[in-house]
């Protein structure tokens, strides 16, 4: 014990009571300070030299960033420049879940923003909790998505952001439906001419080089990559006009005749352009797009059907073009009956000894069908043929049929026969139309186009001029008084055409007897043809269900309003000298 | 390793008698003063920078230099035996107002760490900062050095009661430079490198101890600090940023108000904790190297006016002020740059935020006063 203190004593004494001088730990601070710095100096070194070019490149892969400038898509007019289609930036709200919490502060003030209830917006935040995208909100009203942001801003939430895409609009609604189709979320033709001309409208997406801050908002512009190049323009050939027009015509008489279906197409026979192009049922493009009862399906192109009785036409044309009959023939149709092979041709009342004006007119399967026998296999086919039966009108339109055409090698006798009446034959409303639209222009076939053409195409010459106008003079009876379809008529000019009233074939392959489809093909004026008109209604269910009761008005309401619109001159004015000089003029 | 100490002594007046400056006559050290002028003019540029060029925040900071200063000056004239007669009853203070922080104290930031005492608001960590080394060089100043081991376990536990108690709050960064402040006291005071040994291997033993004591947020950033890649979005988002920020300056810097980390918001708390990354990415190594180098011309007058001290008291309390503003500065430069585990140290003087800095100018006019009071030369 005594020693210890002692020693104890000892040390106090071996060192000075007031002031150690502490050699020792002056050196090891002074040793301390040199490890210390040596550690941060390296450290700086190691980072700022050594690890700088990867520490850089981190750095601008968080700064920079390659931003995709969206190309605008290209306008869709009618052919008076009437936009049919058009794309407007449009914004909608995202956010990164895992910036933006359920537990953010403030989140209230972004609900009342967005307003949703803020339940709603933490259910939605905690649902996508794990993602790193979400949509707060779609399609906002102009200049809201910013509002929003700046709320956000102000409130010191981070995590969200503006996604502006192009957001594609149809001011004509579904009168244009079929045609036009519609785009996807990303601006991509789906359906129709968006789909079938997407190349052209959507033009070329640019690229930039950006500067985002820690928010990830964009700061600053630094390179621009490759500018945008947007889309070019489209022009139809249709006339928005004249497709209302049919579209409210085919409507109504769908409506009124308790329809399942129907289609139209309205064309000008002397440039192969599509005026009008219209089906039922439709759809609204820029709502609800869902495919029920095939309502996106635009059938004027993409259904066929067999044309029954307005096929007759072209076995008469095909005759004359032969020389088999020369117009002033007569056919003898009694009784009203005729066999070939085991199958009889009938026709609904035994027309006696008629002219080929008749036939039409009065419809005369057993005349059409003895016709169609008169002529040589390959001659009747190829006029067909050439007519555009079997064939795509080649549009460009997606998914656009070619209908079908036996070959003549395949014929067995009863083939030519129905096929003279228009059974194991099928066409689509355009194909149909389009063969009309050969008898209209004086035996030349022109392409047929949904786009504005600049001039008139070079044609084919199918029939000659006389042939091609003698049957259209015939035609010109099925609208008369004896004819199948006065209702055809337009006050003022001359119509021609030819009805269809056409059994439909059942799912057993067998021919229905109260299932029907009812068609019309007509032309205007006579005299001097302009217009071409095709309607099929599909299965009529009300009291009518023939092609001059049901279709036949259709395109006389249609082609009374477009004669006027396109101030095409009447050849059937009341007063005699001047329907006189008219014809004198045409002729 | 001969940093000549006595060279920088050589600047101010040994002996007051001899050669009275206008400076040393209101108990101001010119050399000092001069580096803690540079120190704040820097990093007011920085600062400048850092906030996003907001000259109502450098404004602000400015005013703040100002007020400190005025602090600074009315330490320096208060004579070290004053100081000393204090130390006790400030240490006593300070730790019953520790007690008050935690039981009715604001809370800000998820820490409990104010005293709202109706007219100012107050952090008594801050004091305490200063009251620690005070307490422990006064009560080791008046018995032979080194101290026994008996009144060195008594000195331990001085220093730990406030220690745990701003550690609970919870303020791990300031419980660090309040413990260091007072471990350097005794560390001066001559124990022996055995003890010291002793000292640092308790420490290590009581890590695991220390982890279950720490809150979750606090285990997170000790985590993150050892693989910060792991949540590169979230809890390494600091480090990750910082290191970038560091590394993009190269040698000479983006220059100034051009860094892009710093500038465009990647940098999180640039203008508080992490303003030592805008200072590397902006001024690049050349710029990091300069304030370091201002900061060791500090730290070592410092030094030298503990060694030229005259009385025990004065020794250790210069020097362990000296040393805990090392801490201060290593602490910051080693979290910013990854060495070290976040904790929220600022850096000493170029920081935005006012109260560690007054704390800190207090404890530069207790080392002015420590220099300028001297008598006549013992010796």
């Amino acid at each position: 014990m005594a020693g210890r203190r002692q020693k104890r004593a000892n040390r106090v004494r071996r060192q000075p009571v007031a002031v150690p001088s502490f050699v020792g730990r002056r050196r090891a601070v002074i040793g301390l300070f040199v490890v210390a710095g040596a550690v941060l100096v390296w450290r700086g070194f190691d980072q700022q030299v050594l690890e700088k070019d990867f520490l850089q490149s981190e750095g601008a892969d968080r700064y920079l960033d390659r931003v995709h400038q969206v190309a605008r898509r290209g306008i869709v007019t009618d052919r008076r420049g009437e936009v049919l289609a058009l794309s407007t930036p449009v914004d909608s709200l995202a956010a990164d879940p895992r910036v933006l919490t359920a537990d953010t502060p403030n989140l209230g003030l972004l609900a009342e923003a967005l307003d949703m209830p803020l339940r709603d917006l933490q259910t939605r935040l905690e649902r996508y909790a794990q993602r790193r995208f979400m949509y707060l909100k779609k399609r906002l009203p102009p200049g809201r998505a910013e509002y929003v942001l700046k709320v956000a801003d102000a409130a010191r939430i981070d995590g969200v952001h503006i996604e502006r895409k192009h957001w594609r609009y149809y001011p004509e609604g579904e009168v244009f439906a079929h045609l036009l189709g519609f785009t996807n979320v990303n601006d991509e033709g789906q359906e129709g001419l968006e789909k079938a001309y997407d190349r052209e409208l959507r033009g070329e997406s640019g690229q930039k080089l950006v500067l985002r801050d820690g928010r990830r908002r964009v700061v600053e512009d630094v390179e621009n990559i490759r500018s945008p190049r947007d889309g070019s323009n489209l022009a139809l050939s249709l006339d928005a006009r004249l497709q209302y027009f049919a579209y409210r015509e085919l409507k109504a008489a769908v409506h009124r005749h308790r329809a399942i279906a129907g289609s139209a197409v309205l064309l000008d026979s002397r440039t192969g352009e599509v005026l009008a192009m219209v089906n039922q049922p439709g759809y609204n493009p820029n709502g609800n797009r869902s495919n029920q009862d095939g309502r996106l399906r635009n059938r004027a192109l993409t259904d066929v059907f067999e044309p029954g009785s307005t096929m007759k036409p072209f076995v008469v044309a095909a005759a004359l073009q032969q020389g088999v009959v020369d117009p002033a023939a007569l056919v003898d149709t009694s009784p009203g009956r005729f066999r070939v092979a085991s199958f009889t041709v009938s026709d609904h009342k035994d027309l006696g000894r008629i002219d080929l004006a008749t036939l039409l007119s009065r419809s005369s399967n057993v005349g059409a069908a003895k016709l169609a026998l008169a002529l040589d296999k390959a001659d009747y086919w190829e006029v067909l043929d050439a007519l555009g039966f079997g064939h795509s009108a080649m549009t460009g339109y997606p998914a656009e049929s070619s209908g079908y055409l036996p070959h003549y090698r395949d014929w067995v006798t009863v083939d030519q026969a129905t096929l003279s009446y228009g059974y194991g034959v099928s066409a689509s409303a355009l194909q149909l139309a389009g063969a009309y639209a050969v008898l209209a222009n004086d035996g030349v076939k022109l392409p047929l186009s949904l786009l504005k053409q600049e001039r008139v195409p070079a044609g084919q010459r199918i029939l000659d001029a006389d042939v091609a106008s003698a049957v259209r003079h015939m035609l010109e009876g099925v609208t008369g008084p004896e004819g199948t379809a006065p209702q055809a008529r337009v006050p003022g000019y001359r119509v021609a055409g030819k009805t269809g009233t056409v059994k439909k074939l059942g799912p057993d392959g067998e021919y229905s007897d109260d299932r029907y489809r009812a068609l019309f093909v007509g032309m205007a004026p006579v005299s001097d043809p302009r217009l071409v008109m095709a309607v099929i209604v599909d299965e009529p269910r009300g009291k009518h269900y023939y092609g001059g009761l049901v279709a036949a008005p259709v395109v006389s309401n249609v082609l009374a309003e477009a004669l006027r619109l396109l101030n095409v001159p009447p050849d059937a004015l009341e007063k005699p000298q001047m329907r006189l000089a008219q014809l004198g003029g045409a002729q | 390793m001969s940093l000549s100490l006595p060279d920088l002594g050589d600047l101010t007046p040994t002996d007051p008698n001899r050669r009275q400056g206008v400076l040393a006559r209101i108990h101001l050290d010119l050399p000092l003063l001069l580096g803690l002028a540079l120190i704040c003019a820097f990093g007011s540029v920085i600062l400048y920078s850092a906030s996003g060029e907001n000259a109502a925040q450098v404004e602000r900071q400015l005013v703040r230099f100002g007020l400190a200063f005025v602090v600074l000056v009315g330490v320096a004239q208060i004579r070290p035996e004053q100081l000393y007669r204090w130390s006790p009853w400030l240490y006593v203070l300070g730790t019953l107002m520790l007690i008050g922080v935690l039981a009715f104290g604001d809370v800000g930031k998820g820490a409990q760490r104010w005293l709202d005492l109706g007219v100012i608001r107050f952090q008594p960590s801050e004091m305490v900062k200063l009251a620690v080394p005070m307490m422990i060089a006064w009560y080791l100043a008046d018995k032979a050095l080194p101290p026994a081991s008996s009144r060195l376990a008594f000195a331990a536990v001085l220093i730990v009661l406030p220690v745990l108690l701003i550690a609970k709050q919870p303020d791990l960064g300031t419980s660090l430079l309040v413990a260091s402040a007072g471990v350097f006291v005794l560390f001066l005071a001559g124990i022996s490198w055995r003890l010291m040994g002793g000292l640092l291997a308790l420490g290590a033993a009581a890590a695991p101890v220390l982890w279950l004591l720490m809150r979750d947020y606090q285990k997170q950033r000790v985590l993150t600090f050892l693989d910060p890649a792991k949540d590169p979005l979230g809890a390494g988002y600091h480090i990750i940023q910082s290191k970038i920020a560091i590394g993009s300056g190269g040698i000479w810097g983006k220059g100034w108000l051009n860094g892009t980390q710093s500038q465009l918001d990647f940098l999180p708390e640039r203008h508080t904790d992490f303003i030592f990354a805008v200072l590397s990415e902006e001024f690049g190594l050349v710029g990091v190297v300069t304030l370091l180098l201002l900061y060791l011309f500090v730290i070592l007058r410092g030094l030298y006016i503990a060694t030229r001290a005259q009385d025990t008291f004065g020794r250790l309390l210069a020097g362990s002020l000296t040393l805990v503003f090392f801490v201060y500065l290593f602490v910051n430069a080693g979290m910013v740059s990854g060495l070290l585990p976040v904790v929220g140290v600022p850096l000493p003087l170029v920081s935005y935020g006012g109260t560690s800095l007054v704390t800190l100018m207090a404890g530069f006019g207790m080392l002015m006063s420590i220099h300028t009071h001297r008598k006549l030369l013992p010796r």
